[in-house]
């Protein structure tokens, strides 16, 4: 047995964990282990990966591309590859991952398991909108090929679909053309909501990534910073330093608190603002500011931290906001990485995707017990009043009613489950 | 410019498939050489998606059969020369089980010490004829002292430290180097069934950035961590009597 955490550090707990190293030969691994649930490289937040005293398979050892065509951008991979090899492989080539999360450091499988999104939603859809095909191998030990026209149910159900459907083993994809790896990045500071709706809003036409960061603190005013960018046509730009800075050990105490944390927003804030305007930016700072600090959830302390991701409808934009931010700001915890953000107009191909049409708010709160489990379900009632969603990747928590009011495609997934992979949010929500 | 020459005995071992990425990333002309096609023929297409630039080829025969290793390194490889040589088989064999079935212990001896020996023969003599290059051979910190749980896999290491001392006498001062790589326990397919073991396991990939930059500097002997050349020196400086009463 072997103990296993996930990103946000909650606990470790104990997995029979079996490495997964090739293909062939996997199904009766599975089978041999079962139940289980593949686990990548640890990057969501609570249980969509764990399965505390049961199997983990270990997917990265699937690291091997299987072809890339750099005439048209279309990759072929097994699934534990990481988001930073196709990125460091293909960007010189001229190609560049069409949808991205805030981390390079998760492996494909991971990435169309929890459909993740970027910052150009409103331009290119979620992860799942761009795969060709994937190949899901079953503890029964059947081997799925599937896609957009190739068994749609199954691909639907697999996009977003936590792992329970199958391990996904191997992907392919389309990526999309790029002149290089430079960014035209204008930061715009706000200081409302209706700021923010309105940057946002008119940002979707011309500038194809846009997100916020906001400070959850403030008590009276809503401030924060706007960030759009295009892909710029220059070529050249400074890459971050091959070694970023390190947390080398885990504080007693969690370094985002009560203290440190209204400060650090108000100087963030300030300096944020009085460098407003136009730079280009390497797409790696950009997309990826939390890389180049390694271990970074480490700064939450020995009790890890929750991340709290929602979305909420279009209609309820902006009270929905306002009532959790307000909720936030009352409580006094909160977090540094706050992140205000719409979605676009399309609903994503999978059951139990989690982007939709809306406005999606992240935050991280350091893990204080029963008081932070008490404002996340004060947050948890303001989601549910306004018809919105969790992010599964990132829950620990939420309840069975919200996941179930959230997620209407709940009711198809049952039939595609795979009956030996199991893991602790899918007992947790789904009852097995 | 021509390209580097490359061959790797065992291309399919995990640590040998990440040197390789190192490797390639500069365009190099590669043999990769093993037992299963199949196997082979992944490992080639990784490479080739990550080094289009480079030759890559694959063949596979016999590790043990003394004239398909010759002919092999005779012939199949590049005939100009071999600028670096790696020598990464191996199979960690369960200790108890051979123990008690020897021809179980046979084959893990066989195929541990006498098949990298086999190859590197035939590659220095090659080398000997072309005017030099590098040979790599993955032993093991296991091969530095004897221990009750996995002293055949061991012992069979330890013949190739003797061994590369040999060779690097033998070729002292000519234009052939030739390194033994020692890495300590990793976590590769070789060891995934050591499951209580895992979170001790190097992980692969600081393993072979480990060897590939000693190479790179032409060290005689890389422990892969670092770390493991001072446990080792521990190990092996301790005195019998408290070493066989630990429990390792």
């Amino acid at each position: 047995m072997v103990a296993l955490a996930s990103w946000g550090r909650l606990g470790s707990w104990q997995h029979e964990v079996t490495q997964l190293h090739r293909e062939k030969g996997l199904a009766q691994v599975l089978a041999d282990s079962a139940p289980g649930i593949a686990y990548g490289m640890g990057r969501s937040y609570g249980d969509v990966c764990l399965n505390p005293g049961g199997a983990a398979w270990k997917t990265r050892g699937l690291n091997c591309f299987i072809h890339f065509d750099p005439a048209s951008g279309v990759l072929e991979c097994e699934s534990g590859v990481l988001l930073q090899e196709i990125q460091a492989l293909t960007v010189p080539q001229g190609w560049m991952l069409p949808v991205t999360p805030g981390t390079q450091f998760v492996t494909l499988g991971g990435a169309v398991a929890n459909d993740v999104h970027g910052k150009n939603h409103h331009a290119m859809g979620s992860f799942g909108d761009h795969l060709q095909q994937l190949t899901l191998v079953r503890s029964d030990g059947q081997v799925i090929h599937c896609g957009p026209d190739l068994e749609p149910s199954w691909f639907a159900a697999t996009v977003g679909g936590m792992g329970l459907t199958g391990v996904i083993s191997r992907v392919t994809l389309a990526l999309r053309p790029v002149l290089g790896p430079c960014l035209d990045v204008e930061s715009v500071p706000y200081a409302n909501l209706d700021e923010f709706f309105e940057l946002a809003d008119d940002s979707e036409r011309d500038w194809e990534y846009t997100v916020s960061w906001i400070d959850c603190l403030a008590r009276k005013s809503r401030r924060g910073i706007f960030y759009r960018a295009n892909h710029s046509s220059e070529s050249s730009c400074v890459a971050r330093r091959r070694q970023g800075m390190r947390v080398p050990l885990t504080p007693p105490i969690s370094l985002v608190n009560r203290f440190s944390l209204r400060p650090f927003n108000a100087l963030y804030y300030h300096l944020k603002k009085s460098r407003a305007g136009l730079s280009r930016e390497h797409y790696q700072p950009f997309f990826y500011p939390l890389d180049s600090i390694t271990d970074w959830n480490r700064m939450y302390g020995p009790n890890g931290f929750y991340q709290y991701q929602c979305v909420l409808p279009p209609e309820q934009r902006k009270d929905g906001i306002e009532a959790i931010l307000s909720e936030i700001a009352c409580s006094n915890t909160g977090s540094f990485l706050a992140v205000l953000k719409t979605f676009g107009q399309r609903e994503a191909l999978g059951m139990l995707s989690f982007p939709c049409p809306g406005v999606t708010l992240a935050l991280d709160f350091p893990n204080r017990g029963a008081t932070t489990l008490a404002l996340m379900s004060r947050l948890d009632r303001i989601v549910a009043a306004a018809g919105g969603r969790l992010y599964a990747a990132k829950d620990a928590c939420m309840s069975r009613d919200l996941f179930t009011s959230g997620y209407p495609g709940i009711a198809g997934f049952a039939a595609f489950r795979d009956p030996g992979i199991s893991s602790a949010l899918s007992r947790r929500l789904l009852g097995s | 410019m021509e390209l580097k020459n490359i061959v790797i005995i065992g291309a399919t071992s995990s640590i040998a498939q990440h040197c390789a990425r190192h490797w390639l990333a500069k365009p190099c002309c590669v043999l990769l050489v093993g037992r299963s096609e199949e196997r082979l023929a992944r490992v080639a297409d990784d490479l080739r998606v990550r080094s289009p630039q480079s030759e890559i080829s694959f063949a596979t025969l016999d590790f043990l059969d003394p004239l398909a290793v010759e002919s092999l390194v005779r012939n199949a490889v590049t005939p100009s020369s071999i600028d670096l040589a790696l020598i990464a088989h191996g199979d960690l064999p369960d200790q108890e089980q051979v123990q008690r079935d020897l021809a179980g212990c046979r084959d893990a001896l066989a195929l541990n010490a006498i098949s990298p020996a086999l190859f590197a023969e035939a590659l220095v003599c090659k080398m000997e004829q072309t005017g030099g290059g590098q040979l790599v051979v993955i032993g093991s910190v296991a091969g530095d002292r004897g221990r009750k749980s996995n002293y055949i896999y061991g012992s069979a290491k330890a013949l190739l430290d003797r061994y590369v001392q040999g060779l690097q006498h033998r070729f002292s001062g000519s234009a052939i180097t030739v390194t033994l790589v020692k890495p300590g326990p990793t976590s590769t397919p070789m060891t995934a069934h050591l499951g209580d073991a895992g979170p001790g396991l190097a992980p692969v990939e600081s393993v072979a950035q480990c060897i590939v930059q000693g190479v790179g500097k032409g060290k005689l002997v890389i422990y892969a961590p670092g770390k493991w050349a001072l446990i080792m020196m521990v190990i092996r400086h301790l005195p019998r009597f408290i070493f066989n009463k630990l429990d390792i």
